[in-house]
């Protein structure tokens, strides 16, 4: 009996969450410089409410993780992590630039390496990660092992991922998964 | 008034340039999977330096903000797209170019 009570406490929770994380959207996309600032008008507003609800009950079940995820936990480590991430987008357009200049040498090999991470977040990020960083794009990621197999554009780039590995520890410790 | 316009214009031409750079590894590089490299990575920071010289033009009003979410948008689908358009070359078996072979 208590457990349906908390099952259905977490879901009324996760509508009224995303329904208000939907409208708040919607009012600072399209709502604040069009129809606030005229006349108040209910069926101009409705249509907002009605869109949020219609995208609320199609993705509340994922919008919101389940309890015990520490999501804030997460978030707090992720923002630096997109810090340094910005930072290694600057670099990567530097290598690459220099590449095309004939200032390094264009050298590709395909490798591939296992890593710890399982949790579907933790691929995609790792993924996207290895995409934006230096002179490497992810070609396929199978994840049971959490293995990856990797582009590099020439030896530099794919070492390291292979033997330095400070991604991996990096996307590791924000998702808690090392 | 002046500041701000010089300031986005630096941007604004920082981003193009980098986009130019991005075009010349398209049309110099040996192979499709080293083509996706030029494009890709210069085209991540490309967008994001001229997007971020409009945001300054723009000042801080709510154009700032979808600015900012086509920025983040951007930095999730860039990858993203890379990705596909490299596995489907991987797995139809394109051959990936080697060091000393002829150009593809």
């Amino acid at each position: 009996m208590e457990m349906t009570e908390m099952v259905e406490d977490h879901r009324t929770f996760s509508i009224a969450l995303t329904f208000c994380i939907m409208f708040i959207f919607w009012l600072l996309l399209s709502a604040w410089t069009i129809y606030l600032p005229e006349p108040y008008d209910l069926s101009k507003v409705s249509r907002g409410i009605l869109a949020a609800l219609i995208v609320t009950f199609l993705t509340y079940e994922i919008f919101v993780p389940g309890r015990g995820e520490k999501v804030l936990l997460k978030t707090r480590r992720f923002i630096p992590y997109v810090g340094w991430e910005l930072w290694q987008i600057y670099l990567a357009t530097i290598d690459v630039a220099k590449r095309v200049f004939g200032i390094l040498e264009v050298d590709p090999q395909i490798i591939e390496f296992d890593t710890t991470l399982r949790s579907d977040f933790a691929l995609v990020a790792f993924a996207d990660s290895i995409t934006l960083t230096p002179g490497t794009i992810t070609i396929d990621v199978e994840p049971e092992r959490g293995r990856y197999i990797v582009h590099a554009i020439a030896k530099g780039p794919a070492d390291s991922l292979t033997v330095d590995q400070t991604m991996q520890k990096k996307v590791g410790y924000v998702f808690m998964e090392e | 008034m002046l500041a701000i316009d010089v300031i986005s214009t630096i941007f604004l031409a920082a981003g193009s340039l980098i986009m130019i750079t991005g075009t010349v590894g398209l049309l110099k590089f040996p192979d499709f999977y080293t083509r996706l490299h030029a494009t890709g990575k210069c085209d991540t920071l490309g967008q994001i330096l001229i997007i971020l010289g409009c945001m300054i033009y723009e000042g801080f009003t709510f154009i700032t903000i979808k600015l900012l979410l086509v920025s983040a948008f951007y930095l999730l689908a860039g990858p993203a797209s890379t990705h596909a358009l490299m596995k489907a070359a991987y797995v139809t078996g394109l051959p990936v170019w080697k060091k000393g072979d002829k150009r593809m």
